[in-house]
């Protein structure tokens, strides 16, 4: 049965929150509408799903208005709810692909002998490609999300609820995700999708409604109208609106000296044996598919992994009189003021407790005086707009803040060199062209950049210079493969 | 690395038995053998389990290597014996420097590794036979174990590998931040406590992702569950229950016959 929705002045505030997470919302979705929800990071987008899928409990938080699915409580309307998470990896619950499907059939107490038939309809359903004893771990990011939405759509729900289900995927995983949507979605499903990337997602909405930061409803009609009407202005606040290219930032003078220079580097069975040379004054775009071995030659680079094969060599002009030695012997406190790291998941990089220790951590372990530490944290404090949450717990902080924040504790320590592992996945527009600026001020300044990036927009905005590498043969499977060059 | 997967033949006749008459039998057949301190009825017991290893399709080769931390702790038995028994009585065999080895104490040696051997080997097998996803639905549908527990563990169970490659992203991290702990062991100390802490918030704040993803699907929503993977307790399992204390109990009994049984006990 397909489900209508109904949001009366609803808002919510998580227990222990001063900011409404969520606030004067006044929505109705009719049954069959394809809704895309936009909004500026932190407008509760996420919030705003939670609770119609009923995963707000009362006593979690404070609810202003009401909310109804069906004129019911969602709480009470879970059967009629169906919702699909960012992070394909904890979502999935059995080790087999048709047991996943199968675990919410066997929650809400279907016959034994309807499952496996609906499995194997909801497997249908989103293209899945496998057997159902296929396991889970061996899928890649995008089979997951295709699996998880399967588990979704098993239960045959009338509300489908979509909380940017392609923000942590490449984009080859992306458009398998986005196939399998347009190809599930029927005329018995109503669906709220919030996704950043709008372009992409418009074929499979007729609506689109746009939160204020400060809480209601900004904008709602067809994306032509609200587009139109609204295009700028959302465009300003970071929302991805159609037909609006970025200038390119290219480098103001020619790349200088080297710095890193990587010599058949590789690491079996992650990475085949790789040349190239990182600049001074550059900014360099590491590309390549899935499974080449991006991640792991950013770690290498970054002196974080041994090299299995081959040889990184810093020059002088990087490390002085250390440049004899490899980046991964040096001690970490040398490595941080000379080379920093972004990593993919930022959560990974956050060691301390708030975001000004955060920043602190490192000009410290440097042997940085406090007055030292404390203007160059409130500098990048200012200069990422995270001066406001200089106490806030790292977290706690929204997608893009914590993008922010880890590219902010590399800078810290004022590298020369700057390696960020997928700096843009799942950012809105305004974080993006901030660190399009930022690399580029970076690079401008005589600092090397390298980007491994599944981006083509960032690529195109910011690179100097691509290299492109392929996927590591088998092992035994004659020589290795050779990257591949071109600026 | 000590790996839970299963490594049976799947069609091996004793590996299809069910999951809980397994769970049960290699327990029961445990307990009896602890009743005893000597080291006959323990070696009957290897003799039999090892006999009936192809029955659940596990090769010699792969129990092995399998049970390679049994095989260092019974080293560090014998040693362990051999340089601190107390009682050094029976014939003397070795004698070099303070190293005193008699034929008393290697029996005692041999009893407690092949102890070690007969109480063990049968989780081995068991776990070696037995796919976790079998487990939890058989605890679930023959053992009348909570939905709530055993579900909830395999699905916990699902994410152990990946703290592996946490580990090795946070010690990263750390060290791209310019925190290391070079040759002081003190701050290695440190450096290990902080890591394992960010691994363990990493874990719980994953762990409640999964709980609310499992909400979102209706997991313990008071509904009555149903089954999707039948799992049937059959007389041939009790069978299997039935045989594995019968053979434990003929081993005790043979060393009670043989007079070297030695009760844990009295």
């Amino acid at each position: 049965m397909v489900s209508g929705v109904t949001l009366r002045g609803f808002g919510w505030r998580h227990a222990g929150r001063k900011r409404w997470a969520v606030q004067g919302v006044d929505l109705r979705v009719e049954r069959g509408e394809r809704v895309l929800l936009l909004g500026p990071s932190g407008a509760g987008k996420s919030t705003l799903l939670a609770a119609l899928a009923g995963l707000l409990p009362e006593d979690s938080g404070e609810q202003s208005g009401t909310v109804e699915i069906d004129g019911l409580d969602p709480r009470k309307a879970r059967e009629r709810v169906g919702i699909v998470f960012q992070d394909p990896e904890s979502q999935l619950v059995m080790a087999r692909c048709g047991d996943d499907v199968a675990f919410g059939l066997e929650n809400r107490g279907v016959p034994s002998d309807e499952i496996w038939p609906r499995v194997d309809e909801a497997l249908r359903r989103v293209g899945f490609p496998y057997h159902r004893d296929r396991p889970t771990a061996a899928l890649s990011g995008g089979e997951q999300q295709r699996l998880a939405l399967a588990g979704a759509l098993a239960l045959r729900p009338g509300l489908l609820l979509l909380d940017e289900p392609t923000a942590n995927l490449d984009p080859a995983g992306a458009a398998l995700v986005r196939s399998a949507i347009a190809g599930a979605l029927d005329a018995d499903t109503t669906l709220i999708l919030v996704e950043h990337r709008v372009a992409e997602a418009l074929p499979l909405v007729d609506r689109v409604v746009v939160l204020e930061a400060g809480g209601g409803v900004r904008a709602d009609g067809t994306p032509e109208a609200v587009f139109d009407a609204y295009g700028d202005a959302l465009a300003a606040e970071g929302v991805w609106v159609p037909g609006r290219t970025v200038p390119p930032r290219r480098a103001a003078t020619t790349a200088g000296a080297a710095l890193l220079t990587a010599d058949r580097l590789g690491l079996r069975p992650r990475l085949a044996a790789t040349d190239l040379t990182v600049r001074a004054g550059e900014a360099l775009a590491v590309l390549g598919p899935n499974g080449a071995g991006k991640s792991t030659l950013a770690l290498l680079l970054g002196g974080l992994l041994k090299p299995g094969t081959g040889t990184v060599t810093a020059s002088t002009e990087l490390a002085g009189r250390d440049a004899s030695a490899p980046p991964h012997r040096w001690r970490a406190p040398a490595l941080a003021t000379r080379i920093g790291s972004v990593f993919q998941d930022p959560e990974h990089q956050f060691v301390t407790g708030t975001v000004f220790d955060e920043l602190a951590l490192g000009p410290r372990r440097t042997g940085r005086t406090e007055a030292e530490v404390d203007s160059t944290v409130d500098d990048l404090l200012d200069r990422l707009r995270l001066t406001a949450l200089a106490r806030a717990n790292p977290y706690t902080l929204s997608g893009g803040e914590a993008r922010r924040l880890s590219v902010a504790t590399a800078l810290a320590t004022a590298p020369r060199l700057l390696i960020c592992d997928e700096p843009t996945f799942g950012q809105d527009r305004r974080t993006w062209l901030e660190l399009v600026d930022l690399f580029a001020d970076l690079r401008d300044a005589g600092h090397g950049v390298v980007a491994v990036t599944h981006d083509a927009e960032f690529v195109a905005a910011l690179a100097d210079r691509q290299v492109t590498l392929t996927r590591p043969a088998p092992p035994g499977d004659g020589p290795a493969a050779q990257a591949g060059e071109s600026s | 690395m000590i790996s839970l997967e299963p490594v049976a033949a799947p069609g091996a006749p004793l590996a299809r038995r069910n999951p809980v008459a397994k769970l049960l039998a290699a327990l029961l057949f445990s307990f009896v053998l602890v009743a005893t301190l000597d080291p006959v009825a323990p070696a009957i017991a290897i003799a039999v389990e090892l006999a009936v290893l192809p029955l659940f399709g596990v090769r010699y080769r792969v129990l092995a290597r399998r049970a390679w931390p049994l095989l260092v702790s019974a080293v560090g038995i014998v040693v362990t014996l051999v340089l601190f028994a107390a009682e050094r009585s029976g014939q003397l065999l070795v004698e070099a420097g303070p190293v005193v080895v008699t034929s008393g104490v290697l029996l005692t040696a041999l009893g407690l590794v092949l102890r070690m051997f007969a109480v063990a080997l049968p989780g081995v097998i068991v776990f070696a036979t037995t796919d976790p996803t079998d487990l939890a639905d058989a605890l679930v549908q023959n053992a009348k174990a909570p939905a709530r527990f055993a579900i909830g563990a395999l699905a916990a169970f699902r994410l152990v590998p990946l703290l592996g490659q946490e580990w090795q992203a946070i010690s990263m991290a750390r060290r791209a931040r310019g925190v290391d702990a070079g040759r002081n062991p003190v701050a290695k100390l440190r450096l290990f406590v902080s890591t394992a802490f960010a691994l363990l918030v990493g874990a719980i704040r994953r762990g409640t992702r999964l709980a609310v993803a499992m909400d979102a699907r209706g997991f313990d929503a008071g509904i009555a569950r149903t089954v999707a993977r039948r799992q049937r307790f059959t007389a041939v399992d009790a069978l299997l229950v039935a045989g594995a204390v019968a053979v434990a109990a003929a081993a005790l009994t043979t060393s009670i016959v043989l007079g070297t049984f030695r009760p844990l006990i009295g």
